[in-house]
């Protein structure tokens, strides 16, 4: 563009140069080009997980446009008369029957339903990861709070796409499944009922929830997905990327390799390596083998009934949920002027709770921490996890919380496999969905420090070598060397605030939420490692002649004996 | 005739009434559901029964006690049938090698002949299921309909074994096993004889012939495999998950590492 602006008119010479050139001047796509592709990408493994969602993503989309070229959904009955022969004749509905024939009647089709579902497990695994490596890095910190929320809005998402798509089949496994979403929208008190009767037009099962679901599953929620990822990326873009501290990196730079031709031709490369491992799992993995579930009819439960693994933590706080405690019962009936209310708790709060605290802190976390620090500078270096021990010990206390959660999903299977009793099961996991998260913490916080506290030997006294030696005088000594620059400048360089006590205001008052700040910030920053500075790395390497670093000449002494 | 119109007004007439009548009932369905009746035993002699009882009193004696009458550790087994006895010592339950929530598998302690003999031995101490004779296991006649099996699976056998017959847990330490690899006969004694945590299917409840749908089936699902590819176990999304997160997400991780360690 900027040289049609200068009055100098390229002109080029073939054909092909013609096209393009004529392209780009209506489309401007080399101004593009050339400012996209000299954008910087610091390099490190955790940042691909982002990349892994997306990737899983597209797949998603290609391979359930295939999906949707056969599946039927309807919920109008119809009799199987398809291939597989364990079916046949049966009643079921026009959902199941197309998902059969998509599995066995149709050229490709199994394999394109578990390329579909398979990338729908790595998608939302993906986003977790992801979505835990931001949080324990501290990217989510200012000016990235926004992204972060827009983040959790996409994990939502996903667990709803995932839902809505395992509901589809209208198998037993699937129709069980929103039976308990049935019965949670019921526990809601006073309108449960009828928004059960609103979503599944009547009494559950019905014969709309299949279409309605449907639409949500191909239209809304990945529309909504696409969007939402379209936002996040651009803020990518106006954010850059955050980077791991190291020399040379600072909170105003961005060190690494441009998109082109570097990154554009990795990422391209890496779309084809997650589209073929997820293409390999399909072909010698099955999932979902909706042929054994058979169609779903309210009556029967089969045992082993799950959810898939992101729903899982729901699944398991309900069956966590104890129904009395001793002689409390937590299902209430309240009489009303209009008659009797059941309020069931026992369902309602495990089904509500456990997400809505897991989800709320979620989304808070980026103003509890900038409030606890009054820190409210860009922040565009990382934190290594063990930096930041109360931020590391509070993610892990969520991560332990959810997945006690998670493994009381499959808690009858962990009875079967390990020969125990599934009672002793819940009880052990009902006590540890309280404990989990404290111990968590407090290993965490202390595994933190301890490591902050041997990154400072590290730096002071230099590295084991595991090399012992005798000294002339019979003294026997370990000999340390030295960690080089690059390595002392990773271990030294970091962020460590101090507990900051309260602040009083302009009036010299200190106020209530003042002191309750300054009581987190204790509580935060309170047991701290500070970072070695560079007059404790002189005094260290000053008495190191006494044996505590092996410096070049205490080398040679020593190996001249 | 002028006796029983002059005792009809006795205070006992009602009673004597109201027996008659039960007992005319009972027997008339007695008669009529025959199907709970015990099927005739397939040739025991005299000698089987004896080598049998030899072989309970030195196996079996200790905990179901002496004419199997029953002790404080193990369950009277008259009546119980030759069924049981096969299905139980047959597929190596019985003898019980410890007390615990349920009796677990182990390898088969007897010969097929000795089982007969014990099975022949319990059976003659009172009538009960008797072990299925080969024309009920058949399934490959045309009247097997592999489809209805699945039904009736899917309603009265799956909320403990599993959609996919992989099994499944029960509380306290009890499971319902997995059934793949039991034989059509056991299937078959396990039905009529409810087995361990198992309630009895008897006759009356699932047919022969709905019973031969039920193996059916069951022999089908095995035979057939997994049509997907490897099934993890049967187990549904517990597997999957775990193994997207451990054996995808693993790989992925592999390769981040490699496609990153390459430029810097």
């Amino acid at each position: 563009m900027s040289s049609s602006a200068a009055g100098h008119q390229y002109q080029p010479k073939t054909s092909v140069g013609k096209i393009t050139n004529f392209v780009d001047t209506r489309v401007g796509g080399s101004a593009i080009v050339k400012e996209f592709g000299r954008k910087i990408f610091p390099d490190h493994w955790t940042f691909m997980f982002g990349e892994v969602a997306l990737y899983s993503f597209v797949i998603l989309l290609l391979s359930g446009t295939f999906l949707t070229f056969f599946f039927d959904p309807s919920m109008a009955e119809t009799h199987y008369d398809g291939s597989y022969v364990p079916l046949r004749g049966i009643e079921m509905s026009m959902a199941y029957a197309s998902s059969l024939d998509i599995s066995f009647d149709i050229r490709g089709g199994l394999f394109m339903r578990q390329v579909h579902h398979w990338s729908a497990l790595l998608f939302v695994a993906a986003v977790s990861v992801h979505m835990l490596r931001v949080f324990f890095t501290g990217a989510f910190r200012r000016p990235r709070e926004l992204n972060w929320v827009i983040g959790g809005v996409l994990l939502i998402l996903a667990m709803a796409a995932g839902f809505t798509g395992y509901s589809l089949p209208d198998d037993l496994l699937s129709g069980n499944g929103l039976r308990i979403i049935d019965g949670v929208v019921k526990s809601i008190p006073v309108v449960g009922t009828y928004i059960s009767f609103f979503l599944f037009g009547g009494e559950f099962p019905g014969t709309v929830i299949i279409p309605r679901l449907y639409v949500l599953h191909i239209l809304l929620i990945p529309a909504m997905i696409l969007l939402l990822i379209a936002i996040h990326l651009f803020l990518v873009v106006v954010h850059k990327h955050t980077q791991f501290p190291g020399p040379g990196r600072t909170n105003d730079n961005v060190v690494g390799y441009p998109v082109g031709p570097v990154y554009a031709a990795k990422a391209g490369g890496f779309f084809f390596i997650v589209f073929g491992i997820i293409a390999a799992i399909s072909a010698a993995f099955t999932i979902n083998p909706i042929w054994n579930y058979g169609p779903y009819d309210p009556s029967p439960v089969s045992a082993g009934t799950q959810p898939d693994w992101y729903i899982g933590w729901v699944d398991g706080a309900l069956r966590l949920m104890p129904g009395v405690l001793g002689n409390f019962p937590f299902e209430w009936n309240i009489p009303l002027p209009w008659g009797t209310n059941t309020l069931s708790l026992n369902v309602l709060f495990p089904a509500l709770v456990p997400a809505g605290i897991v989800f709320t802190l979620l989304f808070a976390w980026p103003w509890i921490e900038a409030w606890v620090t009054k820190d409210r500078r860009e922040k565009h270096l990382l934190d290594r996890p063990r930096n930041a021990p109360t931020r590391t010990g509070i993610g892990v206390a969520g991560v332990v919380f959810y997945c006690v959660m998670w493994a009381a999903a499959s808690s009858d299977l962990i009875a079967t496999h390990f020969m125990v009793s599934l009672n002793d099961v819940t009880y052990w996991l009902r006590a540890l969905v309280i404990l989990g998260p404290v111990i968590g913490f407090v290993v965490a916080r202390r595994i933190a420090l301890a490591l902050q506290r041997k990154d400072r030997e590290i730096v002071l006294h230099g590295r084991e070598t595991g090399r012992i030696v005798r000294l002339p005088h019979g003294e026997f000594i370990e000999v340390h060397e030295p960690v080089d620059e690059y390595k002392r400048y990773k271990l030294v360089s970091f962020d460590s605030p101090e507990a900051l006590t309260a602040q009083p205001d302009v009036n010299g008052h200190v106020s209530k939420g003042e002191k309750r700040r300054a009581l987190a910030s204790r509580f935060f920053f309170e047991d701290r490692v500070a970072p070695v500075t560079p007059a404790e790395l002189e005094q260290a390497h000053s008495h190191g002649h006494h044996g505590e670093v092996a410096s070049e000449h205490d080398k040679a002494s020593i190996s001249s004996h | 005739m002028k006796a029983l119109s002059q005792r009809r007004r006795h205070p006992l007439a009602a009673i004597a009434l109201l027996l008659m009548g039960l007992l005319l009932t009972g027997g008339i369905y007695a008669v009529a559901s025959n199907a709970n009746e015990a099927k005739a035993q397939t040739s025991v002699s005299a000698s089987d029964i004896e080598e049998g009882e030899k072989l309970f009193v030195a196996n079996c004696a200790t905990c179901h006690g002496m004419g199997a009458a029953g002790t404080e550790d193990g369950p009277s087994l008259i009546g119980v049938g030759a069924a049981s006895v096969d299905f139980q010592v047959g597929t190596g339950r019985m003898p019980l090698q410890m007390q615990g929530p349920q009796a677990l598998q182990k390898p088969v302690q007897f010969t097929e002949e000795q089982i007969q003999q014990m099975a022949a031995y319990v059976a003659s101490l009172g009538a009960g299921p008797a072990i299925p004779s080969e024309e009920l296991l058949d399934t490959s006649g045309e009247e097997v309909d592999p489809a209805a099996g699945g039904e009736l699976f899917r309603v009265n056998c799956a909320m403990c074994h599993n959609a996919a017959a992989a099994g499944g847990a029960l509380t306290r330490g009890k499971f319902a096993p997995t059934l793949e690899g039991v034989t059509e006969k056991h299937i078959y004694e396990a039905m009529v004889t409810g087995p361990q945590n198992m309630p009895v299917f008897s006759d009356a409840n699932i047919t022969p012939e709905d019973k031969q749908d039920i193996i059916a089936f069951l022999k089908i699902i095995e035979e057939q495999g997994s049509p997907g590819g490897a099934d993890l176990g049967s187990l549904g999304p517990v597997s999957e998950g775990l193994f997207i997160w451990v054996a995808g997400l693993g790989v992925i991780i592999a390769f981040t590492v490699w496609l990153t360690s390459r430029s810097s």
